[in-house]
């Protein structure tokens, strides 16, 4: 089995580390790196809870080797906020209770965050279709949408 | 849950990743790891060495040249659900890419590695057989093509050689034909129970050139050629659709139909006769 030395840039601050080629983006960026935002649910790429973006993209850090994100730029949850002050949407899920025990925010978050910079007015079930990848066991999804959808009307697209 | 480890070797290149497919004993080619590592997890496959392929950038682009459309093997679900191109000449394939998995899933799985897999239930395998596509493949004698209908020969076992790679996907896109996908999908796994994908050319009221391709149902995805002779000659109306779908079973793979907690075989070939004749009632509606 081979190590690797590698280079993540996470949040805009750029960290080097040697890892196994084996070792999962999410444990390189929980274990080693300490950004726990990122969640493990269930390993295999269906509940979200892990998810990251990755060079823009939305990914299951889960279901990609960390070497192979060598040189990538990575956005956690912990890279939402400014200096305490809670992003547009993160503001929205705190209003619209879109969150109860949190295990599946950090991946909401950074779901939907990349799905509004593209939407036009997204309907409902768009929003639905879009977070489908992240399983929430506690809200029924319900404010989770309300509070995506009111990020949407008032035209929250930088606010992640 | 933990990949057995390997070595991992990166390609820059579509001939080195050629060559060190050839020297390493094993090895074999990694891009989106969305088959493989959830595999590797389970220790449903453990290889001692991956090529990384992903980052060779020639394999990405969509490309639309005269006759045909050119898809890169690194092209993403996303890539293809969202390009103008595909959705425009080959809509069958903006369909299926879209019906992948969810919005992370479909920026990470790439379309090679959908295809080279072999998984039995993936999406976009129903709208290349039905899109008549070819693979384009690269080994160590050079370049080659393969017939879609020639890619998979069973459950994670296609026609793709242990030191090749597949470069491109070509889907023609000459004729004036339409075509769509119809996904049923498993609630548990979000994988298609049933997908269908048909395209249909039509000339003054009758059809003159149709293909069937379907996943998730045999060992393979496979196209269905006793549906596919009931239309082709037949008139472009409704009752088509019917009588066409009545012709599922003799299409039905030898080996069986696949059964799971959630459709039995006998249940599954019910809804492919359903889920047939309902693409094709659209496809004919539209034409
Ligand atoms: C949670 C989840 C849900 C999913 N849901 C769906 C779904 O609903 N529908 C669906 O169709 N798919 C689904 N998938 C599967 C996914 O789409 C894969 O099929 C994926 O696209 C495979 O591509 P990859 O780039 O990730 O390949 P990899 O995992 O990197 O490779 C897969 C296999 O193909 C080989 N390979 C890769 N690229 C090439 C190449 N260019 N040439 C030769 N061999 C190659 C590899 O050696 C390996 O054997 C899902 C996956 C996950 C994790
Ligand atoms: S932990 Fe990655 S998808 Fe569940
Ligand atoms: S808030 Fe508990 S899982 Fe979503």
């Amino acid at each position: 089995m081979s190590e690797h030395e590698i280079t993540l840039t996470v949040n805009g601050e750029k960290h080097e580390l040697r890892v196994e080629a084996r070792t999962l983006l999410v444990e390189a960026l929980r274990e080693e790196l300490g950004y726990t935002g990122a969640n493990v649910g269930c390993e295999t790429g269906r509940c979200g809870a892990c998810t990251v973006r990755v060079d823009g993209d939305a990914l299951k850090s889960c279901t990609r080797f960390a070497v192979q994100a060598d040189g990538a730029e990575i956005e956690t949850v912990e890279g939402l906020s400014e200096e305490g002050e809670l992003s547009g949407l993160q503001a929205s899920f705190k209003r619209n209770h879109g969150l109860q025990c949190g295990f599946c925010t950090p991946g909401m978050l950074l779901t939907a965050g990349t799905f509004l910079e593209d939407a036009e007015d997204p309907s409902r079930a768009e929003i639905r279709e879009a977070i489908e990848g992240n399983l929430c066991r506690c809200t029924g999804y319900h404010n989770i949408v309300d509070a995506v959808e009111q990020v949407a009307t008032d035209g929250g697209g930088e606010s992640l | 849950m933990h990949a057995d480890g390997f070595e991992y070797h990166r390609a820059g290149t579509v001939e080195e990743a050629v060559d060190l497919l050839g020297s390493i004993p094993d090895a074999e080619p990694l891009a989106g790891a969305h088959g493989l590592l959830p595999r590797m997890k389970t220790d449903e496959e453990s290889p001692p060495a991956l090529v990384d392929i992903s980052r060779i950038e020639r394999l990405s682009g969509i490309e639309r040249d005269g006759g045909s459309l050119t898809v890169g093997a690194l092209a993403t679900h996303a890539d293809i659900a969202e390009s103008t191109a595909v959705r425009e000449h080959a809509p069958a394939l903006a369909e299926a890419a879209g019906a992948v998995g969810d919005l992370q899933v479909r920026a990470g799985g790439t379309i090679g590695g959908n295809l080279a897999h072999g998984d039995p239930r993936v999406d976009p395998a129903a709208a290349v057989l039905a899109l008549k596509a070819k693979t384009t493949l690269r080994g160590p004698d050079g370049e080659r093509t393969l017939a879609a209908s020639e890619l998979f020969e069973g459950e994670f076992e296609t026609a793709v050689g242990a030191d090749e790679i597949v470069t491109a996907l070509e889907v023609p896109t000459d004729g004036a034909g339409t075509s769509a996908y119809h996904k049923r999908r498993n609630p548990l796994s979000g994988y298609a129970a049933v997908g269908v994908a048909g395209y249909l050319r039509c000339d003054e009221g009758a059809i003159e050139e149709a293909r069937v391709g379907v996943t998730a149902v045999g060992p393979h995805p496979i196209r269905l050629r006793g549906v596919e002779a009931e239309l082709e000659g037949a008139s472009a109306e409704a009752a088509t659709a019917a009588a066409a779908a009545d012709r599922v079973g003799e299409s039905l793979p030898a080996s069986g139909v696949r059964s799971d907690p959630y459709a039995s075989a006998e249940f599954r070939s019910h809804l492919l006769s359903v889920d047939t004749e309902d693409l094709l009632g659209g496809l004919l509606g539209d034409a």
